[in-house]
C-alpha cells in the first residue's frame, strides 16, 4: 500500500479548537473556498502531512470536492502528500545561494544525516533533505528551512553543529 | 540599514530607520516612534484627499513593475456600490530579494498602518496581506501585531474610534513563487490554484473575489504613512535633482559574492558604483565582480562597467542595460561559472512556471535543458542559436511574464558574456578530438 492511504482510520481535524479557528478563519472571506488555503494549513500543523482522508474532510466543510482540494494541494509545493521526517530540512540552491557555495551544505547535509540521497529519508527516520528555491533570505547564506524553523548562515562545517541542535 | 550591518552614514533611513529594534516591534514602542499618527490623520481625510498626495509624491510601486502608487488607486472608484479590496503582496520570492521580509520581521505594525491607509484610499474595508509561507517569523509577527492592532481598536468596525471599517488579514502561502504574480495572488487567496488570469478585465475593474481591487507591495505600502505625515514634497527630495520620475527612499538587498550582503536604504538615484564598493564593502578578497543583477534575477545582467555607471533609479537601470525590478541585487564575481548560474536561473524558472502557456512550460524546460547541457560538456554551437530562438518564442506571448523573466538571463547573458558559453562548448570540442582519433 502506498504510503499516502494510511492504513489508519481518519480521525477528524476539526474538532474543538481546530474547528472554532477555522470558523473565526470563515468570518474574513466572503466565499468558503478562500479559507481553503488556511485550512490545510491547519491541517498540516495538527498532522504534519495532507492525507487524502484529510482533503476529503476539508473538501466537505467548504462545500468543494475532494478532487478538487486535490487539485489545490498538490499546486503548492509547501503541503506535504506523504508523511516526511522528524527533521524535514528545506536548502535552497537557486543561483544566489549557489554562487555562495549552497551546493556544498546540501552535500554535507547528506552526508552528515546519512540520507546519502535528496528526498530520501535517512535510515533512522529522523532526516529528510530537499534542495528548494529561493526562500527569500538570500542575504544569508546558506539559508535553510527545518520544519517551520528558518536557519540562516549555514555552512558545510556547521552542519555536523546545527544537526545535533536539533535533536 | 545593511542589517545585519550598522548603518551606513550615506544611508538614507526612512522605512528601516527601526530595523534591529527589539523594541519597535510592538504596538507601544511602534507607538512611541510615532506609529499610527499617520492612520489617525487619514481617517479624518477623504480618500481622494490621500490618493492625491500619494500621486504628488512621485511613489511608485516597489513590487518589480514600477507603477505610479497613486495613478494605480485613482483607478478605484469609492463609493460604487461593490466591496473593494486591498491586497498587500508580501510572497517576496524573486530571488535575490529579502526586503520585505526584514519590514515585516521588525515594523510589522508599519505595514498593517500601510495597509489601512491603501485601503481607505481605495474605498476598501478589508485588506488581505498574502505572506509567503516561508516566512514563519514575519507571520508570526504580523500575526501578533494584528492582534495588538485589534485589541487597541486600531483595526475593526470602528478604526481609531472614528466609526470606519478597516480589516487587515494575514493570509500565509504555501509555496509557490508565481502567486508573486498579482493575478495568481488573487486566485491563491480566494483558494484556487496559482495561475495568474488572462487581462483585461484588470484587478481594478474585476480583481479579487471579482471585485474592484488594488494589490500592492510591502514596501510600497510602508512608504505611504511617511509620506502622509511629511508630505508629497518631503518625499520627492529624495531623489536625483534632474530625474523627477524616481522619488523617495527604496531598500535594495544584496547577495551573492560580496563583503556586506544585506539590506540597505538609499535614496532613489544614488551612485550604483558608491553603493557597490562603499556601502558594501566591494568584492570578497582577492577577487573581482563578474557580473551584477541589480533587480532580482528577472531583470538583465550587467556588466560591471554598466553597474558601476547606473544611478539607482528606474530610469538610470533602463539606461544602462537593466531595471530597477525588486532592488535585489545578486553579485557574481570571477570565481564562478556564470553559464551555471544562468542554467541555474532557468531551473527555477521551470519548475517555478505554473504550466498553462505552452512557450513558458514547454521553453523554461527546453532553456534549462540545453543550458545544463552546455554546462555539463556537451554543447554545441547551434546551441546558442537555438536558446534565442527559444527565448524569443518565450518573450511577449504568455499570460504572465514569467516566461519573458527566463528568457532575460538567457538573453543578455548571451549578449554580454557569450565568450562564457562558448568557452564552455570550445572545451568539449577539445576533448572530443582525441577521442574521435582513438
Ligand atoms: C512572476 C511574477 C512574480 C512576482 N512576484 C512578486 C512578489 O513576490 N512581490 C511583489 O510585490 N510583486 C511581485 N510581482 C509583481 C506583482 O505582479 C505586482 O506588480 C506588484 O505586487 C504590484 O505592487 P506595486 O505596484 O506596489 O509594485 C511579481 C510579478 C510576476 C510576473
Ligand atoms: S507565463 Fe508561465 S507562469 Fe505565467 S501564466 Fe503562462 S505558464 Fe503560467
Ligand atoms: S536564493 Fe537562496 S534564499 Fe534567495
Amino acid at each position: 500500500m502506498s504510503a499516502h492511504l494510511s492504513t489508519e482510520p481518519h480521525t477528524p481535524v476539526f474538532t474543538g479548537a481546530r474547528r472554532a479557528e477555522l470558523d473565526e478563519l470563515l468570518t474574513r472571506y466572503p466565499t468558503k473556498m478562500a479559507a481553503l488555503l488556511p485550512a490545510l494549513w491547519i491541517v498540516q500543523e495538527a498532522r504534519g502531512w495532507v492525507s487524502t482522508d484529510a482533503m476529503a474532510e476539508v473538501a466537505e466543510l467548504l462545500d468543494l470536492t475532494p478532487a478538487y482540494v486535490k487539485g489545490v494541494v498538490t499546486f503548492y509545493t509547501m503541503y506535504h502528500q506523504h508523511p516526511v521526517a522528524k527533521h524535514f530540512i528545506q536548502v535552497c540552491t537557486t543561483s544566489p545561494c549557489n554562487v555562495c557555495g549552497a551546493e556544498d551544505v546540501v552535500k554535507s547535509l547528506l552526508k552528515h544525516t546519512g540520507c546519502g540521497e535528496l528526498g530520501v529519508q535517512s535510515p533512522d527516520g529522523k532526516y529528510q533533505v530537499i534542495e528548494v528555491e529561493c526562500l527569500g533570505a538570500c542575504g544569508f547564506n546558506t539559508p535553510l528551512m527545518v520544519n517551520e524553523k528558518f536557519i540562516e548562515s549555514v555552512t558545510p562545517e556547521t552542519v555536523p553543529e546545527l544537526l545535533a541542535s536539533l535533536g | 540599514m545593511g542589517f545585519p550591518h550598522k548603518p551606513h552614514e550615506r544611508e538614507a533611513l526612512v522605512l528601516s530607520k527601526h530595523f534591529g529594534e527589539q523594541e519597535a516591534i510592538g504596538l507601544d514602542g511602534w507607538r512611541k516612534r510615532g506609529g499610527y499618527v499617520a492612520l489617525q490623520k487619514a481617517l479624518t481625510m477623504t480618500p481622494a484627499e490621500i490618493v492625491q498626495i500619494v500621486k504628488d509624491s512621485g511613489l511608485r510601486g516597489r513590487g518589480g513593475a514600477g507603477f505610479p502608487t497613486g495613478v494605480k488607486w485613482s483607478f478605484m472608484k469609492p463609493g460604487d456600490g461593490k466591496p473593494h479590496y486591498l491586497c498587500c503582496n508580501a510572497d517576496e520570492s524573486e530571488p535575490g530579494t529579502f526586503k520585505d521580509r526584514e519590514i515585516m520581521r521588525w515594523t510589522p505594525h508599519a505595514l498593517l498602518e500601510g495597509c489601512a491607509i491603501g485601503a481607505y484610499a481605495i474605498g476598501a474595508e478589508v485588506a488581505y496581506v498574502y505572506i509567503r509561507g516561508e516566512y514563519t517569523e514575519a507571520l508570526d509577527k504580523m500575526n501578533a501585531a494584528c492582534k495588538e492592532a485589534y485589541a487597541a481598536g486600531i483595526l475593526g468596525t470602528n478604526a481609531m474610534g472614528t466609526g470606519k471599517t478597516v480589516h487587515v488579514y494575514v493570509h500565509k502561502g504555501a509555496g509557490a513563487y508565481i502567486c508573486g504574480e498579482e493575478t495568481a495572488l488573487m486566485n491563491s487567496l480566494e483558494g484556487r490554484r496559482g495561475n495568474p488570469r488572462i487581462k483585461p478585465p484588470f484587478p481594478a475593474v474585476a480583481g479579487l473575489f471579482g471585485q474592484p481591487t488594488t494589490i500592492n507591495n510591502v514596501e510600497t505600502l510602508v512608504a505611504v504613512p511617511h509620506i502622509l505625515n511629511n508630505g508629497a514634497d518631503w518625499y520627492k527630495k529624495f531623489g536625483r535633482p534632474d530625474n523627477p520620475k524616481s522619488t523617495g527612499t527604496k531598500l535594495f538587498s544584496v547577495c551573492g559574492n560580496i563583503t556586506r550582503p544585506g539590506n540597505y536604504e538609499v535614496p532613489l538615484g544614488f551612485p550604483f558604483k558608491d553603493f557597490l564598493y562603499d556601502l558594501c564593502g566591494g568584492p570578497l578578497k582577492g577577487r573581482k565582480f563578474k557580473a551584477i543583477i541589480p533587480g532580482g534575477i528577472s531583470v538583465p545582467i550587467q556588466t560591471v562597467a554598466e553597474a558601476e555607471n547606473s544611478p539607482m533609479d528606474y530610469e538610470g537601470f533602463v539606461a544602462n542595460g537593466t531595471m530597477l525590478g525588486s532592488g535585489g541585487v545578486i553579485v557574481i564575481d570571477d570565481a564562478q561559472n556564470l553559464v551555471k548560474q544562468i542554467a541555474r536561473a532557468a531551473r527555477f524558472f521551470a519548475h517555478e512556471s505554473c504550466a498553462q502557456c505552452t512557450q513558458c512550460r514547454e521553453g523554461t524546460a527546453w532553456t534549462t535543458k540545453i543550458l545544463e547541457r552546455i554546462v555539463a560538456g556537451d554543447g554545441t554551437p547551434e546551441d546558442l542559436d537555438t536558446l534565442l530562438e527559444i527565448a524569443d518564442n518565450m518573450t511577449g506571448k504568455t499570460i504572465c511574464v514569467l516566461s519573458d523573466s527566463c528568457a532575460t538571463p538567457v538573453v543578455s547573458g548571451l549578449q554580454k558574456f557569450r565568450g562564457d558559453f562558448e568557452a564552455l562548448i570550445k572545451k568539449k570540442r577539445v576533448h572530443m578530438v582525441p577521442a574521435q582519433v582513438a
